[in-house]
């Protein structure tokens, strides 16, 4: 035993993860459906059904059968294949636009808390006022712009994320530095960047981790959005927001149509959420306990 | 409360000064020559010239700027390109629509996710709990814009009560404007409700833990005297900050769903104008949403210092 007490940081989230996440019903059910989700783009990759983009005209609007397992759309394309394929624009649209917030929202969360003063005061101003602008109006000013497109509705996006972010690393990391470890550390003459790097940053992993889970869940919210407004994903890429809009024009001869790719949102958003609200808890067990 | 809310005043102002910079700059700076893109590519130098000193886009940017915002100030937005109509007349117009809209949409969200929060936190643990939990997380899961869908299918394909979709104006009278608001509304009421339910439930239960209750309750207050004196009056704080976020929210998803139910709204003004190359009718429907989410977050921060003293004296 040291002579000594030094503080010490709270443990690393990583320890006896796996045990605790696998008793978890939330994450369990939300890991097989992101699973599940990631799969289906993975499968699209190597194989489909029929070819997604084969335009077939004489077997347009067919039920459920052995050959088209849920039918076809008014081109006569397999709907099989362009769920799978779709799941692919979900997952892009979501990890880059998830990415930009993340990386760029983190570093000046991280920024804030480490400078304080002024520094803080501005950062957390223009957050602020980005809330201002939820991600649909600032698609809407892009694509006014620049035109529709699946890569200005994930910059619309991913700007949109930023101040989330940098607000929930501003947070939490302001209660690290107000920790003993830190304060050891700073007593050890290292430096704000160091001390960002090694304590602040590794402790507040499992909040960003959290939110980026849930972030993800409303980005594929909203790409679905803008493609069903035609901002997002532009033809013939499959995408289901598209598929929802194309179905709403026919409910009354084909009315599957415009149930399949929204069942297949809801259970990608669903998967993702339960995933999220279970990693809190697995991370942070008191707060499951108090609920 | 006066320094409070000179503060917030000043944030207010400032805001709103910054995201009308934001739009001007994307919209009116970064497309560069605007006439020149409402005339096509072919269109002649002199023209897109003539065109320009219309519109008054070949003055400086700052000029600009600065009587744009006087002509926000006054009500005077300049005139449509493709309608050939001043821009006040067409917004006010459309939000004869988005703002009943809107509102209609939160009266419901607030009266659904009050219901199913309280009575869920009032059978903690037990089947209710559960069935409204899980019934909320489908919810939030759920696009609006395909709950209205399938709301068509049921309402107007199958069971034929209502149209699927257009407005027939409020001329055609109150009820029949509402009617054809209801399942617009209910489609953006679902998911919000599945939200603040669930912070309501939490708020409840938040509450319902503190001494106060335990009091209340050990003076002999009966269990719905002290829910609905005692734990709702401070449950509510947290409710009302979320469903003011969420106001804001509804105004950005009317902008989705009036394009399913067909309504002549603010977002399908924006749609069509971004189709026209009609820019100036999109830089004002923008700022004008934009700032209705700003007005809406102030609005609340300084309803959340009413209701609860202690943000004044922490806070700011």
């Amino acid at each position: 035993m040291s002579a000594v007490q030094l503080p010490v940081a709270t443990p690393p989230v990583t320890q006896g993860f796996w045990r605790r996440a696998l008793r978890n019903h939330s994450f369990v059910l939300g890991g097989l459906l992101t699973l599940l989700l990631v799969a289906a783009a993975a499968l699209s990759l190597a194989w489909t059904p029929h070819n997604p983009y084969d335009v077939n005209i004489p077997v347009r609007l067919q039920g459920p059968s052995g050959t088209y397992w849920l039918g076809t759309d008014p081109y006569g394309r397999d709907i099989v294949s362009l769920l799978l394929v779709g799941a692919r624009a979900s997952i892009v649209v979501g990890v880059i636009a998830v990415g930009i917030g993340l990386v760029v929202g983190t570093a000046f969360g991280l920024l804030a808390s480490a400078r304080r003063g002024w520094t803080e005061e501005i950062i957390m101003r223009v957050a602020d006022f980005g809330f201002a602008f939820p991600a649909i109006l600032s698609a809407i000013m892009l694509t006014a712009v620049f035109g529709p497109g699946m890569v200005n509705a994930i910059v619309a996006i991913g700007i949109y994320n930023i101040p989330t972010f940098a607000r929930i690393t501003r947070a939490s990391a302001n209660a690290i530095w107000a920790r003993e470890f830190v304060l050891a550390a700073r007593a050890c003459g290292k430096g704000a960047f160091s001390i960002t790097m090694e304590h602040v940053l590794p402790n507040i992993l499992s909040v960003l981790i959290v939110q980026a889970t849930i972030r993800f869940a409303i980005a594929i919210l909203a790409e679905a959005a803008l493609s069903y407004l035609g901002l997002g994903t532009q033809p013939p890429q499959p995408s289901w927001g598209r598929m929802l809009s194309e179905a709403q024009t026919l409910l009354f001869q084909a009315p599957m149509l415009a149930v399949y790719p929204g069942v297949a949102i809801a259970l990608a958003v669903l998967g993702l959420n339960l995933m999220g609200d279970g990693l809190r808890d697995v991370f942070d067990p008191r707060l499951a306990r108090k609920r | 409360m006066s320094v409070f809310l000179f503060k917030r005043l000043i944030t207010l102002v400032a805001t709103l000064v910054g995201a009308s910079v934001v739009v001007f700059l994307v919209l009116e700076i970064l497309p560069g020559n605007a006439a020149q893109i409402l005339m096509g590519p072919d269109a002649s130098p002199e023209a897109v010239q003539a065109l320009a000193t219309k519109l008054g886009i070949d003055r400086p940017p700052v000029e600009r700027y600065f009587s744009w915002v006087g002509g926000m100030l006054t009500g005077n937005l300049g005139d449509s390109y493709a309608y050939s109509t001043p821009v006040s007349e067409l917004v006010l117009e459309r939000l004869s629509l988005t703002v009943p809209l809107a509102v209609l949409a939160m009266a419901m969200t607030a009266l659904i996710a009050l219901v199913a929060g309280i009575y869920a936190a009032s059978r903690h643990n037990k089947l209710g709990d559960v069935g409204v939990m899980a019934a909320s997380q489908v919810g939030i899961a759920i696009p609006n814009f395909w709950f209205a869908i399938l709301l068509i299918l049921l309402f107007s394909v199958q069971l034929k009560w209502f149209s699927a979709g257009g407005f027939p104006g409020w001329g055609e009278g109150i009820w029949q404007g509402l009617r054809s608001l209801l399942l617009p509304a209910l489609s953006l009421a679902v998911v919000q409700s599945a939200i603040l339910a669930r912070i309501t439930r939490s708020a409840v239960l938040e509450v319902l833990r503190e001494d106060f209750v335990r009091t209340a309750r050990a003076k002999g207050v009966s269990e719905r005297g002290t829910l609905w004196g005692h734990v709702l009056r401070n449950a509510m704080i947290p409710v009302i900050t979320v469903a003011g976020l969420q106001f804001a929210e509804l105004l950005a998803g009317t902008i989705v769903v009036e394009s399913v139910f067909y309504l002549p709204g603010m977002g399908r003004l924006i749609f069509q104008s971004i189709q026209n190359r009609d820019l100036i009718v999109v830089q004002n429907c923008v700022m004008l949403l934009a700032a209705m989410v700003i007005i809406v977050n102030f609005v609340v921060d300084v309803l959340y210092a009413t209701i609860d003293p202690r943000v004044k004296a922490s806070d700011i």
